[in-house]
């Protein structure tokens, strides 16, 4: 008779603890540009899942911008069939090996987990991330079939995370849909702006690639407002409605003396030349970055944080972040704040530019810095900074990385008559329907809201998408 | 793919290209600028659009080979294709009846004052031309400036060919004279520019002048192009390319499109050696007079 094999007990969710992702260590990343996470093994997964104590009411799916279907994937990742559950994902999420690594899980579907409330939470994002990449590693992407042609066409301006999933949920209801974007390459900031070492380029390539093979077509290289307008896309080129995802494209500055020395950057300029045009392999490819050894990033948002860590890798030995409010202010996650630090990024807290200087050549080699401290809560409830009086003092630097954030890019809503706008450039939009002043023309993404995140993108296009199908079946707005 | 429908050496290193782009031979005005990508490693230049047939769905652009890329670009035959044109970008040039007006176009500037001239004159307006160049070999588009102009007046800095001097003498000529100039457009290197500026402030006389800084989107999106006007910071790319001369910060604008000289440097240094043969000293930075 043979031995029975008792069965392994599951075991206790509390009793596991958060499976941490495995990566590499700082000292080795910051002399490459390959991605930080190694991500989890199926092992490690399977673990992780089993945490999850599958709530009959599960408050995460309520924290996620685009509802995923967190307690079932989950379960089917627990029962290790991977395949199922990516697709069960991508049922409401069209760009998961992506959400899986920018989303600010924490403060999303992660923060309301009942684990979290006497431990840590379950690790979704690490599980969404595991299973996107475990279906695309393994060729078990499979396209569904879309939805019987409606006759409808719509033209999404823009090919960043708030355009491709209008595009994708668009498309897989039967719409004719193309996608118009404006630099050479599809992705938007996924692709210009967060660095390979966070969200490999391959990966985002491969998430357009899905969206183009459920159907999309896809124009490069086209400016609307420039190229063509949103008129004569409605007018001339026979589009049933349009949706402008043209994202927060244009950088602030602080209009601080020596702004335009050579070697001061906006975020959006480094981080463009770094990522999208590959200045990291200059000369191999033809765009350059200036070398740095000394470099100061001004901001604390995540984008900072990108341009402090790709400054580290480009070679720089020292890469200051002057932030003007405190480490428990800054906008940025957790995460990459953790991961800056990690690399050798030296805070300069409570700490302002006030001016930059040159050498001959007009080069920056100098910031000029002033102390600040926290006096009373402002519009945005964290305490504003104040100056505290002869606290200067300059910092050697030869490059600086302005991330201040961004505002509205003028382009469309200058070439757009009716298409209203805020007094900031925002164009404005119902939230739950993205409709605009305009017949026809829906809007949403960081043009709406201004500078935000990648998540709150997609859930604007989630909803947009939805009532533009309303408006192409009825044609009342 | 954009596929190069006629290369041809206008002068010494100066390029025209004719370039099949239906959308943006349909779209652009005097005055506007696209951005051309030859590789996916290519970095993405900004060239003047110098005029366009509709008909052909084909834009014509000029070109000085000065660094890597539009040495590359030089080289290109019919049947080859750049991979990425986008435009037209920057605003039109403002038109309408100024009086006379007087252009300028020194070296390569003469390529994007031709379309903005033409449109000039088809708005009524008397034109005076001036067209210069540092020597005969580099003097370009004489013959087609010639055509759209009232007068012309044409000047080689070493005097190797027509009046030999600088421009800025020519159009000082003409405001002695006693012409009441309406308008005064120029277009060429930044000194010449600058020059330009200086003759014409003290005469009150409105001097338009198009700038080419150092752009990565050209969109509005990176500020790369920013120059200062007025006190004020501007993106060349999208509140340009034309400027009040007598408000730009020439000097800072000199000093930006020097950024990146040594790695210009070191790119041309690679394809003279992947050549075997030297170019000799044409490492001047890249958009250098557009």
């Amino acid at each position: 008779m043979a031995d029975v094999i008792p069965a392994k007990p599951r075991p206790k969710p509390f009793s596991i603890p958060r499976q941490p992702m495995p990566e590499q260590p700082p000292q080795v990343r910051i002399g490459n540009f390959r991605e930080v996470p190694f991500g989890l093994t199926p092992d490690l997964a399977i673990l992780e899942a089993t945490r999850c104590i599958q709530c009959k009411n599960p408050q995460c799916v309520k924290g996620c911008p685009v509802s995923v279907q967190i307690p079932e994937f989950i379960d089917l990742v627990a029962k290790g069939k991977f395949i199922e559950a990516a697709r069960k994902i991508k049922e409401t999420n069209a760009l998961p090996a992506v959400c899986g690594r920018v989303c600010p899980q924490e403060e999303q579907c992660e923060m309301p987990c009942v684990l979290g409330k006497k431990g840590e939470p379950v690790a979704i994002g690490r599980l969404e991330r595991f299973v996107a990449d475990f279906e695309r590693v393994t060729g078990n992407v499979e396209i569904p079939g879309v939805g019987a042609p409606t006759g409808k066409r719509v033209a999404v301006v823009g090919a960043g995370p708030a355009g491709l999933t209008v595009a994708g949920d668009l498309v897989q209801i039967g719409h004719d849909v193309t996608i118009f974007e404006a630099l050479h390459k599809p992705g938007g900031v996924l692709m210009y702006g967060i660095p390979e070492f966070r969200l490999p380029k391959e990966i985002v390539q491969a998430e357009v690639d899905y969206i183009r093979q459920l159907g999309a077509k896809l124009e490069c290289n086209s400016v609307i407002g420039k190229s063509i307008t949103i008129d004569e896309l409605l007018d001339e080129e026979g589009f049933d409605a349009v949706f402008v995802g043209t994202g927060a494209g244009l950088p602030y500055f602080m209009n601080i003396p020596g702004e335009n020395l050579i070697g001061v950057y906006s975020a959006n300029e480094y981080l463009t030349r770094a990522n999208l045009m590959k200045a990291y392999r200059f000369p191999e490819s033809d765009t350059p970055l200036n070398k740095a050894t000394n470099v100061a990033v001004v901001g604390g948002g995540n984008v900072a944080m990108d341009a402090a860590r790709t400054a580290k890798r480009m070679g720089a030995e020292n890469v200051y972040l002057v932030y003007r409010r405190s480490k428990k202010e800054m906008p940025a996650r957790v995460e990459e704040i953790h991961h800056a630090e990690e690399e050798g990024i030296e805070f300069h807290l409570l700490t302002n530019p006030v001016a930059y200087h040159g050498d001959d050549e007009s080069r920056v080699s100098a910031v000029e810095c002033q102390k600040m401290e926290l006096g009373e809560p402002d519009a945005s409830g964290r305490r504003r900074p104040v100056p505290m009086k002869g606290s200067e003092y300059k910092l050697p630097v030869d490059t600086v990385i302005v991330s201040i954030g961004n505002g509205a890019n003028p382009l469309v809503p200058s070439t757009t008559p009716g298409l209203d706008t805020n007094k900031w450039g925002n164009i404005l939009a119902d939230q739950e329907t993205g409709k605009t002043s305009k017949k026809g023309v829906f809007a949403g993404g960081d043009i709406v809201i201004g500078a935000a995140t990648v998540i709150l993108a997609m859930g604007a296009g989630r909803k947009a998408a939805a009532a533009m199908h309303e408006y192409l079946k009825t044609g009342s707005w | 793919m954009f596929p190069v429908l006629e290369s041809k050496e206008i002068a010494k290193n100066v390029y025209l290209q004719r370039i099949r782009a239906p959308r943006v031979a349909k779209k652009r005005k005097a005055g506007q600028f696209l951005v051309l990508r030859r590789t996916d490693d290519g970095e993405r230049i900004p060239l003047t659009i110098v005029s366009s047939d509709t008909a052909e769905g084909s834009v014509t652009i000029i070109f000085q080979a000065v660094g890597k890329s539009t040495t590359e670009y030089a080289r290109m035959k019919p049947g080859d294709a750049y991979l990425d044109v986008v435009g037209p970008l920057g605003l039109a040039t403002h038109i309408e009846k100024f009086g006379t007006v007087v252009g300028i176009g020194g070296g390569i500037g003469t390529a994007p004052l031709l379309p903005i001239a033409t449109s000039i004159k088809q708005a009524g307006n008397r034109l005076l031309s001036i067209v210069g160049a540092r020597t005969k070999d580099l003097l370009i588009l004489e013959d087609e400036m010639r055509a759209i102009s009232d007068e012309i007046v044409v000047t080689t800095d070493d005097g190797s060919y027509a009046k030999k001097g600088f421009v800025t003498t020519a159009l000082q000529e003409l405001i002695d004279r006693g012409e009441k100039i309406g308008l005064c457009i120029a277009i060429g290197p930044v000194p010449m520019m600058r020059a330009v500026a200086e003759v014409t402030r003290p005469h009150g006389i409105k001097t338009v002048v198009s700038l080419n800084p150092i752009m990565v989107d050209a969109t509005g999106m990176c500020g790369a192009c920013r120059v200062t006007v007025g006190g004020t910071t501007k993106f060349v790319c999208v509140d340009g390319p034309e400027f009040d001369g007598h408000q730009v910060d020439f000097k800072e604008l000199v000093m930006r499109n020097r950024a990146y000289l040594k790695e210009e440097k070191e790119a041309m240094e690679r394809i003279e050696h992947k050549d075997g043969k030297c170019m000799g000293g044409a490492a001047v930075p890249a958009g250098g007079g557009n």
